[in-house]
């Protein structure tokens, strides 16, 4: 598997000299590897590790750090609602049950259809809207259980 | 003789007592030269400072001056006032300055570490009975002295891997680690193998290696030495002797002209393993693996353990008698060895001039060095050689020299000193043109063909002295005692020497030869065995200092400083 | 609405046909603050911010101008600027709107801050899921680079710098200035100690570099257009400019609302502007300032003395909304984000979302913070679950004193202090709860939750 197709190659390119450190790359590269694939291989953090002469467990670190980071692939689509005190004020939980129960699995796991995979996050930083949901990049504002179950449908449907 | 001791100093407070410590010193270092302590687990002297663990938290302040006008602020006593910080700060983060008030045993600074003690030991599996470092557990030693006694946690511990091979001689334990970090910070900053890293985060940050990748360079066990818990493990040394049975008796590193100063630990006359010993002269904090594993030697399966005469086992006095016999009949070459001590040296080269020796041969063993604890010169005492006038100028791998001498006739009887002559170059026909007379610690080619066999001892079994790269003479102690039967390499010498000339032999100690070779010797004027302290004395290197030694620069020798090194090191001595 | 707002940094944000594009942003006034900052001094321009008195955004709301004071000019290393873009502090939103409809507005900002300080180089640390605000920025500077906004040689001035765009990934800690500039080194972002490493002196790459919050960087633009005595005279002394307060929870109508500091109370915000609380319901709490603030009880009294001698006695509803009148009522204005709980939610359980949330994002570098982030956790998390014991209470009230100002950075603080101010003001429900739980316990049922909705 190649790790980057040619387009995201010649981003790296670009993208790394314009840091005064090359070492400053690390999440860069690594974001445009989960956006190409989903996740983030061990083949993959070697290579990022490689390409800005770190030790691979340098990169490794920063991976597992961050939550938004995956290193299996996951479903179809991420969805992502919101935990956080405004959220769950807003109802949340119940928000986040019914994706649960839309898509028949748990959290932090992927459904079965492999659709999506469910994960219960901390603040969205748009809590005026609460309960707010992310599917992939794409923000829902609002979402309670009935549009929890819209969603689902719609991402069922492919016309999210 | 000691110009460390007389820098500066300055006067800071330390709960209420004014007290003198070196000008610019961390504060946690400061403090430990008064005789205290302020507990730590991240904090290490040779190690860059993270201020993780939060166990040195003290309280801090400085005399207050008037922002304005910079006068002091005054108490209505007259006294200057003290502007303490209103949190505690980390001692390892401080340095000392003038006037600085410290509070180590006030109840806030009781409080933290308590504190800091009480959430360590939430997660840790306080398997203090099955744990190595149970006896030398600063957890332990913290807990005794900070501890609540009982435990207020009744959630569940977090999981983590317990039995991780990291490395060949390594075993972690992910749930014993305090995340101090000294491991990781020590394979980057010292070892420049960058291979340990935290992943996850939180209180399930793990310790770890990249997957497929392991601690495997030749300084992973300093890991083991500076995990102030039991989570990094010698594989080694596991489970093999509960420390405080052991006795730790200081030596010096044979491994190369380094001499990384050590600890032996042994127990009933067994070594169990050897750790470094601090030196800020010589290597720091730190030592090889491969220096650890040499007391495996102890019980090699190739060890001469006995006298022996044409092969056979013989008495000490009969081995003796044979070899005197032997070389009375003239023409004796001798082979030295940089591995020999400077005393076994210094008495060699009086039975040289006793057995009116025709030549002295010395073979050199250089590998590669790695630029940190491991020179080139795989002896520990080629100084030693020329110090006391065995050799004049550096030796050659290989014996080419004696071996047309014996071509020539030359010579009759070698008598040999740990070197293995076929390895060294000479060949059979030229070894079986001589007798051989072998002294040393293995059975090698030398040794199958020898006329008399001597066994020697191991640095582990006896005392002396070496002098490292840097003409620093660093003693010795006898950790185990020598193996039933074999005499202390000095009295054989000295046996030899004395039957030579007509002497009856006397028993010589180290100190005694030292008396001597303080007379004899120029630059050991004026130094004494005793005198050599812990950390030994550096010398003047004088003529020898211009020598093209074989070492490249490493963690303490510099090759571009080393014609001005007799001058420094007897300056710092 | 009562009240009206004063819109300063939110005056063109939603504003019917208001785009975030160049076009309508110079259309509307943009890039002159610029224009008249690249013809002043750089010394000038920081005197101004300092005049004005402008406090941080992000959270402490330390001055501005002292800030750029501290910063290390002789040291010969190349001077960073850094936008904190990581907007985390939950029940905090308002970075968001700037960066999505505002965008150009930080961007000249930050060049007006970057050429007073004389940045080499800029940098917008954005949150990792803030997609489309990346990608916002990212055209946004295009175009302003187009138009000579920044770049080399800046309005013909001879001054360059650029921004970078770095996302993070999904780290509160990243909100902390020295975990954000060790994340922009490509490292785990571990806060680091202070002393030595204080960004002004030792930041980014160990240079000197000031790190500002989204909104703050505004400001920088509006104390250059109204000069800095002019802003100061907004609000009060000491509390200068105004505040967007984001505000979250159970009022009628949540959002975002820009007013000068002090010019309404905590009252009007939630009854006047917010349109107050669902039908039936009454105040029980407000988090004033994000989550990490200390929380307000709505039936306590707030007495003492202001930092001008006078004194106060106040009632929730009468709290001013500045900086000080905040500290003074115990609390903080923090990053703004005001949370307001009505008399349907169970403190406990808000107390345990609140301990998740910190839990999950400790870094772990330091031991106080990892490990008793964890436990308090651990302990609300089983007092929720039904299994709330009596000693509970002081258990926690001792975890939280054993991290508060312990720690290397200020999340132990962060950390702590909910759970402090939720003890001590609710004090009776986490007693009550201990006590209802263990009557329940003590006959043969299994422990049993109430039905919960935080967590």
């Amino acid at each position: 598997m190649a790790i980057l197709n040619d387009e995201n190659l010649a981003k790296v390119d670009k993208l790394v000299p314009k840091y005064p450190e090359k070492r400053s790359a690390t999440l860069p590269l690594l974001h445009l590897i989960q956006e190409e694939h989903g996740y983030i291989s061990n083949e993959a953090v070697e290579w990022v590790a490689e390409r800005l002469d770190l030790s691979p467990i340098n990169v490794y670190e920063v991976v597992t750090f961050y939550p938004m980071f995956k290193q299996k692939p996951g479903g179809k689509y991420a969805v992502k609602v919101c935990r956080t005190l405004s959220c769950a004020l807003g109802g949340a939980y119940k928000t986040c049950k019914a994706f649960e129960e839309a898509l028949g699995c748990g959290l932090d796991q992927t459904s079965e259809d492999k659709l999506a995979s469910l994960e219960f996050v901390e603040c969205h930083a748009n809590c005026g809207r609460a309960p707010v949901v992310m599917v992939d990049e794409q923000m829902f504002e609002g979402v309670d259980e009935n549009g929890a179950r819209k969603l689902v449908e719609k991402m069922r449907e492919g016309t999210l | 003789m000691s110009a460390d001791a007389k820098a500066e100093t300055i006067t800071i407070n330390v709960d209420g007592v004014d007290r003198e410590v070196p000008k610019g010193a961390n504060l946690i270092d400061a403090i430990e030269q008064l005789g205290e302590e302020i507990p730590h687990y991240c904090y290490h002297p040779k190690l860059s400072v993270v201020g993780n663990c939060r166990m040195c938290l003290v309280e801090l302040g400085m005399p207050m001056r008037d922002r304005a006008t910079g006068e002091p602020v005054l108490d209505d006593d007259g006294v200057q006032k003290i502007g303490w910080m209103p949190k505690p700060g980390i001692a390892c983060s401080t340095t000392v300055a003038p006037g600085m008030h410290i509070k180590t045993k006030s109840q806030v600074v009781k409080d933290c570490r308590n504190g800091v003690m009480e959430f360590l030991l939430l997660n840790h599996p306080l398997d203090c009975p099955i744990c190595d470092q149970a006896g030398e557990c600063r957890l332990q030693e913290f807990a005794t002295d900070y501890g609540r006694g009982y435990s207020r946690y009744t959630e569940a511990k977090n999981v983590k891997p317990k039995r991780t091979r990291i490395g060949p001689r390594i075993m972690l334990d992910d749930e014993r680690c305090i995340l101090c970090s000294r491991c990781i910070r020590f394979s980057k900053e010292i070892a420049n193998d960058d291979v340990l890293g935290f992943i996850d985060r939180g209180s399930y940050s793990t310790l770890t290696t990249y997957p497929g990748k392991q601690l495997e360079n030749n300084y992973s066990l300093n890991t083991v030495d500076i995990c102030p818990v039991g989570a990094l493990t010698s594989t080694d040394f596991r489970f093999k002797m509960r420390v405080w049975f052991l006795k730790a008796v200081p030596s010096i590193c044979t491994e190369s002209s380094v001499g990384a100063n050590t600890e032996v630990w042994s127990r009933e006359g067994k070594i169990y393993r050897i750790t470094p010993r601090r030196n800020d002269a010589v290597n720091d904090t730190w030592m090889t693996d491969s220096g650890r594993a040499l007391y495996k030697q102890v019980e090699a399966d190739n060890r001469l353990r006995a006298y022996q005469v044409d092969g056979k086992a013989s008495s000490f006095d009969a081995a003796i008698a044979a070899a005197i016999a032997q070389m009375k009949q003239g023409k004796t070459a001798v082979v030295a060895s940089a591995r020999a001590s400077l005393e076994e040296q210094f008495l060699l080269s009086q039975m040289v001039e006793a057995t009116a020796a025709v030549r002295v041969d010395m073979v050199s063993h250089y590998g590669d060095g790695d630029h940190l604890l491991l020179s080139e010169d795989r002896t520990p005492n080629l100084r030693g050689a020329l110090l006391t006038g065995l050799i004049n100028d550096l030796p050659d791998a290989r014996l080419d020299g004696l071996g047309k001498a014996i071509d020539a006739g030359e010579v009759d009887t070698l008598f040999v000193v740990h070197e293995d002559l076929a390895a060294a170059g000479l060949t059979d026909a030229q070894i079986a043109k001589v007798k051989v007379i072998y002294a040393g610690i293995e059975e090698n080619s030398s040794s199958a063909n020898a006329k008399v066999s001597f066994p020697l001892l191991t640095v582990f079994e006896k005392e002396g002295s070496f002098v490292n790269q840097n003409f620093r003479v660093q003693k010795f102690h006898n950790a185990i005692p020598a193996p039933r039967g074999v005499v202390y390499d000095l009295h054989l010498l000295e046996t030899l020497r004395a039957h030579m000339v007509g002497e009856s032999p006397t028993r010589p100690t180290v100190p005694a030869v030292w008396e001597l070779m303080a007379q004899k010797i120029t630059c050991l004027h004026g130094l004494d065995f005793r005198g050599l302290g812990d950390l030994g004395v550096g010398v003047d290197a004088g003529r020898f200092a211009s020598l093209p030694f074989v070492e490249s620069k490493n963690l303490k020798h510099d090759p571009e400083k080393r014609s001005k090194l007799g001058v420094e090191a007897g300056a710092t001595a | 609405m009562a009240i009206k707002e004063h819109r300063l940094i939110f005056k063109n944000i939603d504003v019917e046909g208001y785009t975030n594009d160049i076009a309508c942003y110079e259309k509307n006034g943009g890039y002159a603050d610029l224009k008249k900052a690249i013809g002043m001094k750089p010394e000038e321009i920081c005197s101004e911010v300092m005049d004005s008195g402008v406090r941080g955004r992000g959270g402490a709301g330390f001055p501005a101008g002292m800030k750029w004071k501290f910063l290390d000019r002789k040291s010969g290393k190349p001077i960073y600027l850094v936008c904190n873009a990581d907007e985390s502090e939950p029940g905090t939103f308002k970075d968001r709107q700037i960066i999505h409809k505002d965008p150009h507005q930080l961007i000249e900002g930050m060049m007006i801050a970057a050429y007073a300080i004389q940045a080499k180089l800029a940098f917008i640390y954005i949150r990792g899921e803030f997609f489309e605000g990346a990608r916002i920025l990212e055209r946004a500077i295009e175009e302003a680079r187009e138009k000579g906004y920044l770049g080399d040689d800046i309005l013909g001035s001879g001054y360059s710098c650029d921004i970078l765009i770095h996302r993070g990934a999904g780290a509160y800690i990243c909100g902390e200035e020295t975990g954000l500039i060790e994340s922009l080194e490509g490292k785990r972002p571990y806060p680091r100690i202070k002393p030595p490493y204080f960004p002004a002196a030792l930041g980014l790459y160990q240079c000197p570099t000031i790190v500002n919050n989204v909104e703050t960087l505004c400001d920088v633009k509006h104390v250059v257009n109204m000069g800095g005595k002019a802003f100061s005279e907004i609000g009060t002394p000491g509390n200068t400019g105004t505040r967007i307060w984001c505000v979250s929870g159970h009022v009628q109508k949540p959002g975002y609302y820009e007013f000068p500091c002090a010019a309404l109370t905590l009252g009007e915000l939630i009854y006047d502007v917010c349109g107050g609380l669902l039908p039936g319901r009454s105040l029980k709490a407000v988090i004033p300032g994000g989550s990490s603030s200390k929380v307000l009880r709505a039936d306590e009294r707030f007495t003492g003395k202001l930092k001008d001698g006078s004194e106060f006695d106040w009632g929730i509803e009468d709290i001013p909304m500045d900086f000080d009148s905040l500290m003074a009522a115990g609390s903080m204005s923090g990053s703004g984000g005001v949370i307001v709980m009505d008399d349907t939610t169970d403190m406990v359980e808000a107390l345990a979302n609140i301990n998740s949330f910190y839990a999950h994002e400790s870094c772990g570098q330091c031991t106080p913070c990892r490990e008793g982030v964890q436990w308090m956790k651990k302990v609300t998390g089983r007092m929720s679950r039904g299994e709330a014991r009596m000693e509970d209470v002081e258990l926690l009230r001792s975890i939280a004193g054993q991290i508060e100002g312990r720690t290397i950075c200020a999340f132990g603080e962060a950390a702590s202090w909910p759970v402090q101010s939720f003890l001590a003001k609710f004090n009776d429900e986490f007693v009550a709860k201990a006590k209802q739980q263990a009557e329940r316990n003590a006959g043969s049922e299994a422990p049993q939750a109430l039905e919960t909705t935080l967590i």
